[in-house]
């Protein structure tokens, strides 16, 4: 029997750790994945909101979160491809030109 | 007590992943830590009784999603990250930044909720059969809504990716 | 299903000795059929298999064991450390894992411990299986790129991207069989089947289609002819594992075979009834029996796997990956309806 906030805290931290990334890191695969880390915070307060007021909704909109996330991963990284074909770089912080 | 000692353990190991995630160069080893840290997740939430979410997480998340990303990764033969004026300065401004946030939800999670209250192990048992009935009873709509999601997903995939010819 | 009394230390106890023999008949099995597999072969091809070292070869596994020992370990310069060293393991790992919740009998009583021959059962031990499965294309992936050879490289996206595709196909066929039984544990698909022959999934539960299906796709996860264009010798010199050599190579080869006997203990769970058959005699037989019928149909699903290597010519690339997005994907999707709806429509008028 462990406190609920024992979760949540850890749910914070990845989701703090998933924000830092997205903002300090140079290379947009990496960014992405940051963004996946963050989801995957908000999905542990979800699974431990569920079991505290024992109520499986929270589990199934976790089951949704996933699917939403793994379309999301698809598109994403086919234009991550698309955009490293025509600039031939992954840092963002080059493609900064509308036309080359 | 050996709750607490398995969610310390799992809890660790996400952590670790995570900081890993951002200390590492090579967009490789960011992704590797990533899966460690969606391993050790389903870690707890076994600990947290949802077991079908846990053994989906492995499945999608680690061994799908990841897949992909590790795959993009080898595909584009990414290097080491080069840093440019504009990332030193989200260096300095963004991690303090981000402590200090991370710092005030803590808090305001902490008040928020009574933190006396604790969850048991496997408190709440998340079979497949409960979590089905759910899916194809309440939740009948979002599910079909997703499904028609993940199909337009595929195709615009399929042709983002295409190379011109 | 009885629980019996199980102490703490009884229950460790009985874990550790069934965690040391499985372990050791899984490895005597994986490396037993390595030389089934080359006297098969060789049988196939008009020619007698390894017979010098042993009685009728038997003792080549020996040999070759010795011959990866003393082999020098050659670690190339250029490759990424960490990763080389782990790919091997994580590959030979995640076929291990899947050995701990494969049931090969039923319950036993030993000195009054009333024990299952199963080191664990859970409520998603199928999941567990599939879950293992998607991470070991990890090891392959990664052992590809951390050559840092082409070869590797090209070998391990082609080898990856085939198991992730095929990886769909065989979940999906797998479903058909959960509508019928109601359990991701195996323990409980197996008891659904038991009775005689007429009562396994594929002839009462008509998951024939499902069979093959499963077949097919296990074909193509374990990289097997006519799916093993990731290490055909003659096209990509030896796909990813070209830098291994001795014992990460014997580790690679290990993996291999130990795939191909989970995929053989599956089929005959999900499909074939298990380990039902004709119980008779005195308790001890009671026990034994269930593991003689199970290890023989073990037995015929690597007879299968090795005639099939020596028989058929290998797919091309994209009609490989053809096959499994147009062919098994729409077939295992229509097996799942069609299922369905019977056992639905059975519900509904009994």
């Amino acid at each position: 029997m462990i406190p609920l906030s024992y979760y949540l805290v850890l749910s914070a931290v990845l989701f703090a750790c998933g924000v830092t990334g997205f903002l300090i890191k140079r290379n947009i695969i990496t960014i992405f994945m940051s963004i996946e880390l963050m989801l995957n915070g908000v999905n542990l307060s979800f699974v431990a909101f569920a079991s505290f007021w024992h109520s499986l909704n929270g589990q199934v909109f976790v089951f949704f979160v996933m699917v939403v996330a793994a379309a999301e991963a698809a598109v994403g990284l086919a234009i991550i491809i698309a955009v490293f074909r025509t600039r031939e770089t992954l840092n963002p912080d080059r493609v900064n030109l509308l036309k080359l | 007590m050996l709750h607490l000692v398995l969610f310390i353990i799992f809890g660790a190991i996400c952590v670790a992943g995570a900081i890993n995630l951002l200390a590492q160069k090579h967009p490789i080893n960011s992704a590797l830590s990533l899966v460690v840290v969606m391993g050790a997740l389903a870690g707890v939430y076994l600990l947290l009784g949802a077991e079908f979410l846990a053994a989906i997480q492995v499945i999608v998340y680690a061994g799908a999603i990841m897949v992909l990303f590790v795959f993009v990764i080898m595909l584009l033969g990414a290097g080491e990250e080069e840093h440019t004026r504009g990332s030193k300065i989200a260096l300095l401004f963004g991690i303090p930044g981000m402590l200090l946030l991370s710092v005030f939800t803590t808090w305001i999670a902490l008040k928020s909720t009574p933190s006396a209250e604790s969850v048991g192990i496997g408190s709440l048992p998340g079979t497949a059969q409960g979590i089905g009935r759910l899916l194809f009873g309440n939740f009948l709509l979002p599910f079909e809504i997703t499904s028609v999601l993940i199909l337009i997903a595929i195709m615009g995939a399929v042709v983002l990716a295409r190379r011109e010819s | 299903m009885p629980t019996g009394e199980l102490t703490t230390t009884t229950f460790l106890i009985a874990s550790i000795i069934k965690i040391a023999v499985f372990l050791g008949a899984l490895l005597t099995i994986v490396a037993y059929t390595v030389l089934l597999e080359r006297k098969v072969v060789g049988r196939i091809q008009n020619r007698w298999g390894p017979s010098r070292v042993g009685p009728f070869g038997l003792l080549q596994p020996l040999a070759d064991g010795l011959k990866f020992i003393f082999k020098e370990d050659l670690t190339p310069p250029y490759v990424h450390k960490f990763l080389y060293i782990l790919a091997p393991m994580l590959t030979l790992t995640t076929a291990l894992i899947s050995v701990s919740l494969i049931p090969i009998g039923g319950w036993i009583t030993i000195h009054g411990v009333h024990t299952p021959l199963q080191i664990t059962d859970t409520n998603i031990s199928l999941l567990i299986i599939l879950g293992v499965t998607s991470i070991g294309v990890y090891g392959i992936a990664l052992a590809g790129w951390s050559s840092n050879s082409k070869y590797s490289m090209m070998g391990a996206l082609r080898a990856s991207s085939q198991m992730v595709s095929y990886e769909v196909a065989l979940g999906l066929s797998l479903v058909g069989v959960l509508i019928l039984t109601g359990s991701f544990s195996l323990h409980d698909i197996v008891q659904h089947q038991q009775g005689w022959f007429w009562n396994w999934n594929i002839i009462k539960g008509g998951q024939f289609v499902a069979f093959f299906i499963y077949l097919m796709a296990a074909f193509a996860e374990t990289n097997r002819i006519p799916f093993d264009l990731p290490e055909a010798e003659s096209e990509l010199v030896a796909g990813y594992h070209t830098e291994y050599s001795s014992m990460k190579f014997a580790m690679f080869f290990m993996a291999e075979y130990a795939n191909m006997v989970t995929v053989a203990c599956l089929a005959s769970i999900l499909f074939l009834g298990g380990y039902s058959g004709p119980l008779f005699g005195p308790d001890w037989l009671r026990g034994l029996l269930p593991v003689a019928y199970f290890m023989a149909r073990i037995f015929v699903f690597l007879f299968l796997y090795i005639w099939v290597r020596g028989t058929l010519p290998r797919f091309r690339y994209d009609q490989l990956m053809a096959f499994s997005w147009k062919f098994l994907l729409p077939l295992s999707l229509a097996n799942i309806v069609i299922t369905g709806l019977i056992v639905a429509l059975k519900a509904q008028y009994s």
